[in-house]
């Protein structure tokens, strides 16, 4: 369908760490470049987690403090549950054993689908100073880090949204 | 839904463009809708979309994650060979429907 003012660019800013926040900016981002739009994706804080090379594909879900984590059949997760030791890791194992049915790739391999379309993939100065982070503790494949001015820089132009996860 | 003709060859499609039955599609028409789409087919286009027709015949669903897996070529030549929205323009020019897949 043709619009009259059609999204151009869309600039994804990742913040958080969890399996949940991480995907939603995988997934849109994936989606965007599939139709053909430039994407950047930003990743800052917590969600710098997605973008450091050892932690990218051992990402977790909240146990505790989730309302809407249910248990198998339906029932509410009870937040005393959450603190169970392995409880976490079982319930994150869970969730990316069932993206994995959907054939939702692990973090490294939806990064690389997206790049190899053309999207960019960004850190944040700030957050990567305040985690002690080097660039090479950084997947390979990220552009550059930015400031926050240089985002809006990147983030400009006409037909272009930023949109937080 | 509305007949097209293509090289000669009447096609029904939908008001996307996309072929409504599959079977109706020839390579002479893939050709024509592919130029239509600004796109010259050479034998890596037909390798891929003969992937996904296959695909798509299993009823299995398409996903560009799918392209990788494929054997034919990689996904950042997917993208070279139909620029823009590859799986929509490879399934348009293949003669099936549009993905309905978020991924």
């Amino acid at each position: 369908m043709e619009q009259k003012y059609p999204i151009k660019k869309v600039n994804i800013i990742c913040a958080k760490g969890a399996i949940e926040d991480v995907y939603a900016t995988l997934i849109l981002g994936n989606g965007a470049v599939m139709e053909g739009i430039k994407t950047n994706l930003f990743f800052t804080f917590f969600g710098l987690d997605a973008i450091v090379k050892n932690r990218m594909d051992k990402l977790h879900t909240a146990v505790v403090g989730n309302p809407a984590l249910r248990l198998p059949g339906g029932m509410r997760m009870p937040t005393l549950l959450g603190v169970i030791p392995g409880m976490e890791a079982f319930t994150s194992w869970m969730m990316k054993s069932q993206m994995a049915k959907l054939d939702i790739p692990p973090v490294s391999e939806f990064l690389d689908l997206i790049t190899a379309g053309g999207g960019k993939v960004y850190a944040c100065k700030l957050a990567m100073d305040m985690f002690k982070f080097k660039k090479e503790d950084l997947w390979d494949q990220v552009s550059s880090i930015l400031t926050v001015g240089e985002f809006y820089e990147l983030a400009g132009g006409e037909g272009s949204q930023i949109i937080f996860t | 839904m509305a007949p097209k003709t293509y090289a000669g060859i009447t096609v029904d499609v939908n008001e996307e463009g996309y072929l409504t039955n599959s079977s109706q599609w020839t390579k002479e028409v893939a050709v024509e809708i592919a130029k239509e789409e600004g796109i010259t087919l050479t034998e890596q286009h037909f390798a891929i979309m003969e992937f996904l027709r296959n695909k798509h015949n299993k009823g299995e669903a398409l996903s560009i994650r799918s392209i990788n897996h494929s054997g034919v070529i990689d996904v950042k030549t997917f993208y070279q060979l139909f620029p823009g929205a590859p799986l929509k323009k490879a399934t348009k020019i293949a003669g099936i429907p549009k993905p309905a897949s978020c991924i």
